[in-house]
């Protein structure tokens, strides 16, 4: 049975292994170019290429690739008025690329064989990170020490304060965890599962001809969680920029 | 069964004497590495977005918009020529309806007019001749009865001549017309 299968069509974890394309090493650091970053850059590429081509005419009535770009352009542009206001869209470049920068990361990730940059938390974490330092940046620039009225919205009967002050603080400071954990463990549990499912198929088919019809259920599992797992990339982009947005807006409005 | 059937697939992901392999995304090694790139590469696109592809997208959104909106303009601008036209028309025609009316109507005066002047003169023309002819009527009339009077002189002459008397012609004559204007 191993013969017929090489050991990496089973393991699922080994789709996560970062493997060296290039050395690089700068000051004792290691930077090395690894698949990781060979694929990060596959999506920038990809994701300036599709938009370049499909903004650079210009034109009055858009071509399909067009229309696509204008569609996504829109989408964003509301999402981001619709969570932080018109005031918000000083962002939207921001929120932009970093819908787009997930959205392609993760599909990407879809294709067979392909890495998905997504299921690192380092790269989540920092993204994460990067966000909730422009919140914490921008807020105390637009607001002075007003931002920190984020962690006592007023209203509320003077003892309370006492409940809602740390309660606040916790989650605003749980923003960037939960915010890097979420598409982290999302796509990293996906394709395990992903993987899983097809291993099994192939190993129960390996396993001989009674399992075929077993095989063929987890097979049609793996479509189906193929097929969620599309959902998942798409909705996993969507809910980190919304959310971008939604703590965007408590740097614009911290008073709620 | 199926379950025993995958750990021995899991099982045999990696040979008995390789260390366990660490869970690749909590490695430390390639963490560098990829804050780097992802430092590069995130900042490549962002410029990428806000300096070029977001500036043209929303340069060709807003001339549409323009566009869209301009020709909704001209849209309204022509929609109100054209009623304006047509009011002008409506107004035009009735307005030559009007005249058409006026003139009929002074036409079909004029002739009733004509038509009265006809009458009148006719009738004027119609009450002189019978006017003349009773005054004919009446000259003969009185003719007659001027001969009819002669007569009666004559007879009344010719009478008491039978009866052998003798009547001057003056007593005669106002003799009968006394007798005339009696009855």
């Amino acid at each position: 049975m191993t013969f017929l299968m090489p050991s990496v069509a089973i393991d699922p974890i080994h789709q996560f292994q970062v493997s060296k394309w290039l050395d690089l090493n700068i000051g004792g650091v290691d930077l090395s170019f690894t698949n990781a970053s060979g694929f990060m850059l596959l999506g920038v590429v990809l994701t300036i290429a599709f938009f370049g081509v499909a903004a650079s005419k210009g034109l009055l009535v858009p071509s399909r690739l067009q229309s696509m770009a204008e569609i996504g352009y829109g989408f964003v542009a509301d999402m981001v008025r619709g969570a932080a206001g018109e005031e918000g869209l000083k962002f939207f470049p921001f929120v932009f690329t970093l819908f787009f920068f997930i959205f392609f990361a993760n599909m990407i990730g879809m294709v067979p064989y392909a890495f998905t940059t997504t299921s690192h938390i380092i790269v989540t974490a920092a993204l994460a990170l990067l966000v909730i330092s422009i919140v914490i940046g921008y807020g105390f620039y637009k607001n002075g020490l007003k931002f920190f009225k984020l962690f006592a919205p007023s209203g509320a009967p003077f003892l309370i304060y006492f409940l809602l002050v740390p309660i606040e603080v916790i989650s605003f400071f749980a923003r960037p965890l939960t915010l890097a954990l979420r598409l982290f463990a999302n796509m990293l549990a996906g394709h395990i599962m992903l993987k899983l499912f097809a291993g099994f198929a192939v190993t129960l088919i390996g396993a001989g001809i009674a399992y075929v019809p077993v095989a063929l259920l987890a097979f049609s599992m793996g479509v189906a969680l193929n097929a969620l797992e599309f959902l998942v990339a798409g909705l996993q982009a969507y809910v980190f920029a919304i959310l971008t947005c939604v703590y965007l807006n408590d740097a614009l409005h911290p008073s709620h | 069964m199926l379950i025993a059937l995958l750990a021995e697939g899991a099982a045999h992901g990696h040979t008995p004497d390789d260390a366990p392999p660490a869970f690749p995304p909590f490695e430390t090694w390639h963490m560098p590495g990829q804050l780097f790139w992802l430092a590069i590469l995130f900042t490549t696109l962002y410029l990428a977005m806000s300096r070029w592809i977001l500036p043209k997208l929303s340069d060709t959104l807003e001339k549409r918009s323009d566009r869209i909106a301009s020709d909704l303009d001209q849209a309204a601008r022509l929609n109100d020529q054209a009623t304006e036209a047509q009011q002008a028309l409506e107004l035009r025609v009735a307005q030559a309806r009007n005249k058409a009316r006026e003139t009929s109507e002074k036409a079909s005066e004029k002739m009733e007019a004509e038509m009265a002047a006809e009458t009148s003169r006719v009738d004027a023309e119609i009450a002189k001749k019978l006017e003349a002819a009773d005054a004919r009527i009446a000259t003969l009339r009185s003719n007659a009865m001027a001969n009819v009077e002669q007569i009666a002189v004559d007879t009344a002459e010719a009478m008491t001549a039978r009866f052998g008397l003798k009547a001057s012609a003056g007593d005669l004559k106002s003799a009968v017309s006394a007798a005339m204007e009696k009855k």
